[in-house]
């Protein structure tokens, strides 16, 4: 967490009903490209972009789980994810994928003070 | 079941751009539909040999250290449903063929230009997504 110059995409939406998991992602991921540091925090519905059996969506649409997975390979290791969200949609932790970080609410507020720049999907 | 998605996505206009628009052929036979680009449009029409003919295109001569990159390329892509960015590319070569490899200088060395780019190319995948 001690690099100032992170930044943090903030995911607030499930996969599939729209397309701002995707959009999230590829920010995400173009900002690693570039070697930026990239936290990732997943609010709300977003918290089943982490979900270790997440199916794909309508034909002709990609999945996001390989792109959950491929974090790592960009360097992306800092997954957060609130744990207030788990809690109100009733997720345990050990039905998502590897390496997640849970946070709890009051938390919160200072991940957001701790980056200088927020992205929000 | 490729083969029936890419038939999909060419009824869904807009799904995947870079896969409808054939440009020119790779081959005098008509046989490999190229995009603007120079990717293949039919990705499951890749083979060794489509390989060596677009490096031939380009000058490039295909050695044992460009087929191992190649096969890195193609895993990741397997795995992951994406060709990888420089960066990623990079750690993957590390990941497969070890310390030595896995460095951009050499990687730029075998594929100079852009790498990431030209061996998805070759590779037979779409272009990278990340990637300038």
């Amino acid at each position: 967490m001690a690099t100032p110059d992170a930044l943090l995409v903030v995911i607030r939406h499930a996969p599939h009903s729209s397309n701002w998991l995707r959009e999230g992602l590829d920010a995400a991921l173009v900002a690693a490209a570039f070697g930026q540091p990239v936290h990732l925090l997943f609010m709300g519905q977003g918290i089943m972009a982490l979900l270790k059996e997440q199916g794909s969506g309508a034909p002709g649409q990609k999945a996001t789980l390989p792109i959950i997975d491929m974090l790592e390979m960009y360097d992306i290791d800092a997954l957060w994810v609130s744990e207030e969200a788990l809690q109100g949609l009733r997720i345990r932790q050990d039905l998502l994928v590897d390496g997640i970080t849970p946070v709890p609410a009051q938390e919160i507020p200072m991940l957001f003070q701790q980056h200088a720049k927020i992205l929000n999907f | 079941m490729w083969h029936s998605l890419s038939s999909m996505q060419k009824l869904l206009p807009g799904t995947n751009m870079s896969e409808s628009k054939i440009y020119r052929y790779l081959d005098s036979q008509r046989k490999y539909p190229l995009d603007p680009e120079g990717y293949l449009v039919n990705q499951s029409e890749w083979s060794e040999s489509v390989a060596k003919l677009m490096a031939e295109e380009e000058g490039l001569v295909l050695t044992a250290e460009h087929w191992e990159i190649i096969e890195v390329v193609r895993a990741f892509y397997q795995r992951y449903e994406m060709a990888p960015a420089m960066r990623p590319l990079v750690k993957a070569t590390k990941n497969a063929l070890g310390e030595e490899k896995g460095r951009s200088i050499y990687l730029m060395q075998l594929f100079p230009g852009s790498p990431a780019k030209r061996i998805a190319r070759l590779a037979g995948l779409p272009k990278p997504t990340n990637c300038l």
